[in-house]
């Protein structure tokens, strides 16, 4: 039982990442990777999500008509990103103000719809809800990992606190203008997923 | 699962009053969270405001110190004023949204400069009166929007009563490109502004935003700004939005009508 916890909650985590190994939610993992504080809080709201929704759907998975199962998913999903948007502004404005948009668009991120279609609609609720944290983790880490990378080398910073001092402000650390941009992601993710799968070859896909 | 529990769950009736059930239940968790979330909301927008309204006054030290409401409270006065004739006149601020009444036909007047960005502009709009301990007004902060390299730029412009001395220049909402053109957050940009001439001696609008550095400033220092490297765009949409929101569509009439009249006024 707490070895099939543990594999639930951290399989996804690096085995079975959903960006690295499913590429999936990858989208907003362009955007949102500029700043540790970004990713984080994203990461955290993607986790609750994906979370809760998972959970919610598995409780009611068996009365769920399957004729209409993808529509009542969204909207229990698109319920549960619009609270967290709320939740955001209520009480860390300049974060919300920082995600803007992209938390909305939380609902597009395939990871929380594949977890819910794929686990939650076969698996009982607690672990449905572990599975959703477990991916939150998995969707967390690589963001982070990305936002190390672009806000340390594009910035000189990590968690907004100065590590390499920028010519800007009369340093010496010329910020690298090309991590700045959200499509330097595809470089970095394009890096980890090839790091990934170097040490674990057998995620690589036959041909 | 059994035959028959699968094909109940599957009948037209059932699946109708399921999707309704289930549409109620979410509908009522997302009412319930956003209305009662909203007061929070709305005050933290309000103290992101303020806070921007005291950083363009000068006044973020003595915020840090004493609060940002407490101090907002002390010292700032919104007052409407009519764009076109530049007097004063009566509004709710509670209640009004520049935005709003800048996308309203009656209430707004179109733009003739086709450079800033901007359709229209309110005819009424809200400028901050900032009083120093003895009453007197200190700076006037008036709020500006313009046309950056993405999208529009929303920020105020401190000056000083004499309304030609800059205090700051300070946006609070942009979609710059990050490291480039949102550097015009970048407090060390932003104290370039402290000290500067909007307008030269025959109150013709004279600050530039010059490229390539304060050589290139073909009048006095005073009136030049370097403009940020990388972001010569940004640089230009800032330079024009100033220049728009000082002029005669902007507050054109309410600079000339009140200029060198308000450093001995009280403000009550």
């Amino acid at each position: 039982m707490s070895t099939d916890i543990k594999k639930v909650l951290f399989g996804p985590v690096i085995n079975n990442n959903p960006i690295t190994l499913q590429v999936l939610g990858v989208c907003s993992a362009l955007a949102v990777s500029n700043s540790m504080e970004n990713a984080l809080v994203m990461s955290v709201a993607v986790m609750m999500v994906t979370a809760f929704s998972s959970m919610f759907i598995s409780m009611i998975r068996n009365q769920i008509p399957s004729s209409v199962r993808i529509i009542i998913q969204m909207a229990i999903i698109a319920s549960l990103v619009i609270v967290v948007d709320q939740v955001l502004r209520a009480f860390s404005y300049q974060l919300s103000k920082a995600l803007s948009v992209y938390v909305g668009l939380i609902i597009t991120n395939c990871i929380v719809m594949g977890r819910a279609e794929a686990f939650a609609m076969k698996e009982k609720p607690l672990s449905s809800f572990l599975d959703g944290i477990g991916n939150g983790l998995g969707y967390g880490a690589v963001l982070l990992t990305v936002a190390f990378f672009r806000e340390l080398l594009g910035f000189g910073r990590l968690f907004g606190v100065e590590i390499l001092p920028l010519i800007q402000n009369g340093g010496w650390y010329q910020g690298n203008g090309l991590l700045v941009l959200p499509f330097s992601s595809f470089f970095v993710i394009g890096m980890i997923i090839w790091a990934v799968r170097t040490k674990k070859p057998e995620q690589v896909e036959k041909d | 699962m059994s035959n028959s529990s699968q094909k109940n769950k599957e009948t037209f009736g059932r699946t109708i009053v399921f999707v309704f059930i289930i549409c109620l239940v979410c509908a009522a968790l997302v009412s319930v969270s956003a209305i009662s979330l909203k007061p929070m909301q709305k005050a933290n927008k309000l103290l992101d405001q303020h806070t921007k309204i005291l950083e363009a006054a000068g006044l973020s030290d003595v915020a840090a110190k004493e609060g940002v409401d407490a101090t907002f409270e002390k010292y700032v006065t919104p007052k409407f004023i009519d764009l076109a004739t530049g007097k004063f006149t009566t509004g709710n601020y509670e209640t009004y949204n520049e935005r709003s009444e800048a996308r309203d036909i009656a209430k707004s007047t179109a733009v003739k400069d086709s450079e800033v960005g901007l359709r229209r502009v309110a005819k009424k709009v809200v400028i901050y009166l900032v009083k120093n301990d003895q009453g007197m007004v200190d700076s006037v902060v008036l709020p500006i929007v313009g046309m950056g390299l993405w999208d529009l730029m929303y920020g105020y412009i401190g000056l000083d009563a004499d309304l030609n001395t800059v205090k700051s220049v300070v946006y609070y909402e942009l979609k710059e490109t990050p490291g480039l053109g949102a550097e015009v957050q970048n407090p060390k940009w932003i104290a370039l502004w402290k000290g500067k001439k909007m307008f030269n001696k025959n109150h013709k609008i004279a600050i530039q935003i010059v490229k390539g550095g304060m050589a290139n400033c073909k009048t006095n220092k005073i009136y030049c700004v370097d403009a940020i490297s990388g972001a010569t765009l940004t640089s230009r949409g800032v330079n024009r939005t100033i220049h728009f929101w000082l002029g005669s569509e902007g507050y054109g009439s309410f600079i000339a009508k009140y200029r060198g009249k308000l450093n001995q006024r009280e403000l009550n």
